[in-house]
């Protein structure tokens, strides 16, 4: 054991900078001679720009350039392109109509890039783009999925018949129609899942810097960028500028809150890149947070009608999934794959279901493209099957707890093939759920429920299970899927004389900790306090290789990536050791000791530490014939199959009838998120994720007027996100009973789970309270206006 | 529009900045002072990282013009450590999983120290109720609130 290694709740080292106001973020850094951005945006959901006239805005002070699409198109700068081209029905892959950083003859959402300015302050930039005039001949729009979707809609690309983007089935049809022909019982739901905004609090930041001699720092350009992803931007952006990859260097410093939506490219990105390559100055763009509401991708947005057919015994039978997703205006970086390949993925969740055909139409509409937000795909998927789930409990009158448990699927069934592709390697479903059952006292809920009555409250208990896809590589399944990436990452490990690491992994950590969690990998590995590894992050300047952080992936991969090299590290040294101690390299024997490493020849107190064989191969006074000076070695870590996260959400909200205001009163999780490196830190990310989705469950909602496409919920006084005193305290628990069999740490990622299951349970609660006084047909966000009608209603209905 | 002398101290030390009147306190103490521990999240006042210690009193600098604050002391989160240290709030916030990106942090920990100064004794309920002002959007608020009340403790014990 070490005391600093694999499942201690170490201190996060990164928090020192942080809490004394020293954290470097995108906005804090200030180049010499910068030069401050701001873009002109679409105030129409779709219209075509007649003209931009942009003299008043030269004129104003400090103004230095005004740039348009047309200039962008002068310079032959490529298109914005998805990460990934999801292949459709029929062979067709999606359509991918062209979409420009800056608008290029039609703006199709509000908020849409038109032009950007450049000027010496801030607030100069700012006051230039409101003088820059765009002659706008405003188009009809199509905002709701439902109506984009419909034969009259308004189209947004000619490359884009009927609004579609792709059309994309999976699963097998035939068995699941014979499912529903034999079932006893077939019940089916209407799903809205709403669209909802992640709202990081650090607003997207973006500096570039470029010069024609490279005098930087050797690169044509170099850009600083508030991303989770400082590989793919580099990717994209170099692709754009048709420059070679390693001509542009991607620096992601610290970044306030990822959550997926900035794990994606962005306009500015390009826009800035470009344009510093033009003026030899160094640009900066800091978002302000109401062009923040309308240019940071949204997320989910699906409308979906789902079936679910059951024999007498209410075994789950066969699923018929259909869903309508908004992908919006166009296809952002992964915006296509979320509510395809994603979403479908995890469709059977926790239960063992014969069959299952799911078919999705992505589908653009006049708003902001949606893309990946914590959960990505896999909320949506939960939402629908537990929705059905309770709704086939209603109907067959088995108790919704009772019918989960029929349908597990059991754990002596691992690995199990699902009928959508994924095979779950582990797994123990039922044990977490009857564990969420027990720490929410289930049993004492009748008596508390009866209690909270005679105060006239009413009290509701929810549950929810959900599977998630986590762990975001194979690169192999990417390509299958129309990946334009691999999905690997990497470690590389340097050793010091003496003996101190260097550690430098293709991801990046914006509140996730790991610079304490990857040195707790390999300290546990090698046998070094963790004072003694330095890890570098988010710079493809010194970390050629990587793919970034999302998806619940980082220690998955990276961590595993780590262990490999620091295994071929130990091959070496092992190899040295043999010849200090003038021993067979079969008898050195790596340990651990009070967390220090040693090589002993085995069966003797014969040993050299693990500073004095990294100082013998940095010196290399005296090293084996062929053995090439110090430890340097790194890995790339590309698994077999996803890891397959799970977890059981249970709570109870207690509703005021007489203001239609919930109280959440308990929200526990118990996660199978494999082999727990840092419990603390597992505590921070679950109670994160737990919070995220009670947010989409409980209060937030991105409101567009369906006609004119212009979004009401554009800022924080009208986009409601939880709050201390909107939150209960949390209990979480992790089971390490299952680790993953496919990495080799047994990890599986932890960085949604509470996103995924919150939705799901949260409204199990709220059905649960409200049903039994007649109200029917209530959906998310359970706002007090949203309840209190609901409650009306029915006592309307009921006096009637 | 013309430009103002504001003399101010910040974090004990006076400071005399030359500004534009429409300067917001939050940007004369990030780009002219280059305190930029205090940081910009909203603009509307909605989320509390730019919160900082006026005459004592929490304020979102983001709301208010430096030449509101002329004459007045300001307190940043640059000013809260002693020298090559952590305040007892500072350390219970990295005992307890009080902060994850550490965006929001200098805010929370301006708002929980005034409302420690206040109220050295607050149950958990007061402390939600006096975070209320300050978003979050890693940690689900369950650690600020342990470390919170985890720094009254260890402040009364002193």
């Amino acid at each position: 054991m070490h005391p600093e290694g694999i499942g201690a709740p170490v201190l996060r080292r990164e928090d020192r900078r942080f809490l004394t106001g020293r954290g470097q973020y995108v906005s804090d850094i200030v180049l010499e001679g910068e030069l401050h951005c701001a873009f002109v945006r679409s105030p129409h959901a779709h219209a075509r720009i007649r003209g931009i006239d942009s003299t008043a805005a030269l004129a104003s002070p400090g103004v230095v350039a005004v740039y348009t699409g047309a200039d962008m198109a002068a310079d032959r700068v490529g298109p914005m392109v998805p990460l990934w081209q999801i292949p459709g029905v029929d062979g067709k892959v999606m359509n991918e109509p062209p979409r420009w950083a800056l608008s290029r003859g039609t703006a199709r959402h509000v908020g849409e890039a038109v032009a950007l300015v450049v000027a010496t302050t801030r607030h100069q930039a700012l006051d230039g783009a409101e003088k820059v005039e765009v002659d706008w001949e405003p188009l009809p729009a199509t905002v709701d999925v439902r109506d984009a979707a419909k034969e009259d809609a308004p189209q947004l690309h000619a490359e884009a018949p009927g609004n579609l983007c792709v059309r994309f089935q999976r699963g097998t049809k035939a068995p699941v129609d014979e499912a529903f022909a034999r079932a006893a019982h077939k019940v089916s739901v209407e799903i809205i899942n709403h669209r909802i905004i992640c709202a990081a609090l650090e607003p997207r930041a973006v500096i570039a810097s470029a010069s024609a001699t490279r005098g930087l720092d050797g690169h044509a350009v170099t850009i600083w960028s508030a991303t989770q992803v400082p590989h793919h931007i580099r990717k994209f952006v170099s692709e754009q500028l048709d420059l070679p990859e390693n001509a542009v260097r991607v620096i992601a410093p610290d970044v306030g809150g990822g959550f997926g939506t900035k794990g994606k490219h962005y306009p500015e990105e390009i826009v800035l890149a470009w344009a510093a390559r033009k003026l030899e100055r160094p640009l900066k763009w800091v978002s302000t947070r109401s062009e923040a509401f309308v240019s940071d991708y949204h997320a989910r947005d699906h409308a979906t009608h789902a079936e679910l057919a059951l024999d007498a015994d209410g075994k789950f039978l066969g699923l018929r999934v259909s869903t309508l997703a908004a992908v919006g205006a166009y296809v952002s970086t992964v915006g296509a794959a979320v509510p395809t390949t994603v979403y479908t993925a995890v469709l059977s969740g926790p239960y063992r279901i014969p069959a299952i055909f799911a078919e999705v139409r992505a589908t653009f509409t006049n708003t902001v493209p949606t893309d990946a937000y914590r959960g990505a795909g896999r909320p949506e998927a939960c939402f629908v099957l537990e929705r059905l789930v309770e709704e086939a409990a209603r109907q067959t009158g088995i108790d919704r707890i009772e019918l989960r448990r029929r349908n597990f699927i059991p754990v002596g069934a691992m690995p199990y093939a699902t009928p959508v592709g994924p095979t779950y390697d582990t797994g123990d479903f039922i044990r977490l759920f009857e564990r969420a059952l027990v720490l929410g006292d289930y049993a004492g809920f009748p008596a508390r429920r009866a209690e909270a009555a005679k105060k006239g409250l009413i009290r509701g208990f929810g549950i929810a299970y959900f599977v998630e896809s986590s762990g975001v590589a194979p690169s192999k399944y990417a390509g299958m899927f129309g990946a334009r990436a691999g999905f690997f990452d990497s470690a590389d490990i340097r050793v010091a004389a003496d003996g101190s690491l260097l550690v430098m992994c293709g991801t990046h950590s914006h509140g996730q900790a790991h610079a304490t969690t990857f040195p707790q990998v390999l300290a546990s590995r090698i046998g070094v306090p963790l004072s003694m590894i330095e890890l570098v992050e988010g710079d493809t300047g010194r970390v050629p290789y990587g793919t970034g952080t999302f998806g619940s992936r980082s220690m998955v991969i990276a961590g595993s990536a780590i262990y490999m090299a620091a295994e071929k590290i130990l091959v070496k040294a092992r190899k040295l050791a043999a010849h200090m101690l003038e021993a067979a390299e079969a008898d050195i024997e790596h340990k651990v000791v009070n967390g220090l490493g040693e090589f002993r020849v085995a069966g003797t107190d014969r040993k050299v530490t693990w500073p004095e064989v990294s100082r013998a191969v940095t010196y290399a006074h005296n090293l084996p014939p062929g053995m090439e000076p110090v430890l340097h070695e790194n890995a790339f870590f590309d698994p077999t199959n996803l890891t397959w996260s799970n977890g059981a959400q249970a709570c109870e909200v207690e509703i005021d009838p007489a203001t239609g205001v919930t109280r959440i009163i308990s929200y526990i999780g118990v996660d199978d998120i494999g082999t727990v490196i840092n419990p603390m830190v597992v505590d921070g990310q679950v109670h994160g994720a737990i919070a995220q989705g009670i947010g989409q469950a409980m209060f937030e909602e991105a409101v567009y007027d369906r006609e004119s496409g212009q979004l009401y919920t554009g800022s924080f006084m009208d986009y409601t996100l939880p709050r201390a005193d909107t939150l209960p305290s949390f209990i979480s628990e992790t089971d390490e009973s299952q680790p993953c069999t496919h990495n080799p740490l047994g990890v599986k990622g932890c960085g949604e789970s509470g996103t995924i299951g919150a939705p799901a349970s949260i409204t199990s609660a709220m059905r649960d309270a409200l049903e039994p006084f007649g109200v029917t047909g209530l959906e998310m966000p359970f706002t007090p206006n949203k309840v209190w009608r609901a409650i009306q209603q029915a006592k309307t209905k009921a006096a009637a | 529009m013309g430009k103002q002398v504001i003399k101010l101290t910040v974090n004990g030390r006076l400071e005399e900045v030359e500004a534009p009147a429409r300067r917001l306190l939050c940007d004369l103490l990030r780009d002219d002072l280059v305190l930029t521990g205090t940081k910009r999240g909203c603009e509307t006042g909605t989320c509390g990282a730019c919160s900082v210690m006026v005459d004592g009193r929490l304020v979102k600098s983001c709301l208010m013009l430096a030449v509101q604050a002329r004459g007045s002391s300001v307190t940043t989160v640059e000013g809260l450590a002693p020298a090559g240290g952590l305040s007892p709030l500072q350390q219970c916030f990295a005992a307890h999983g009080g902060l994850q990106c550490g965006y929001c942090t200098p805010g929370f920990l301006m708002a929980a120290t005034a409302l420690l100064a206040e109220n050295p004794d607050p149950t958990e309920a007061q402390v939600r109720e006096a975070l209320d002002g300050n978003l979050c959007r890693c940690t689900g608020y369950a650690g600020i609130v342990a470390s919170v009340l985890a720094a009254a403790e260890k402040l009364r014990g002193h």
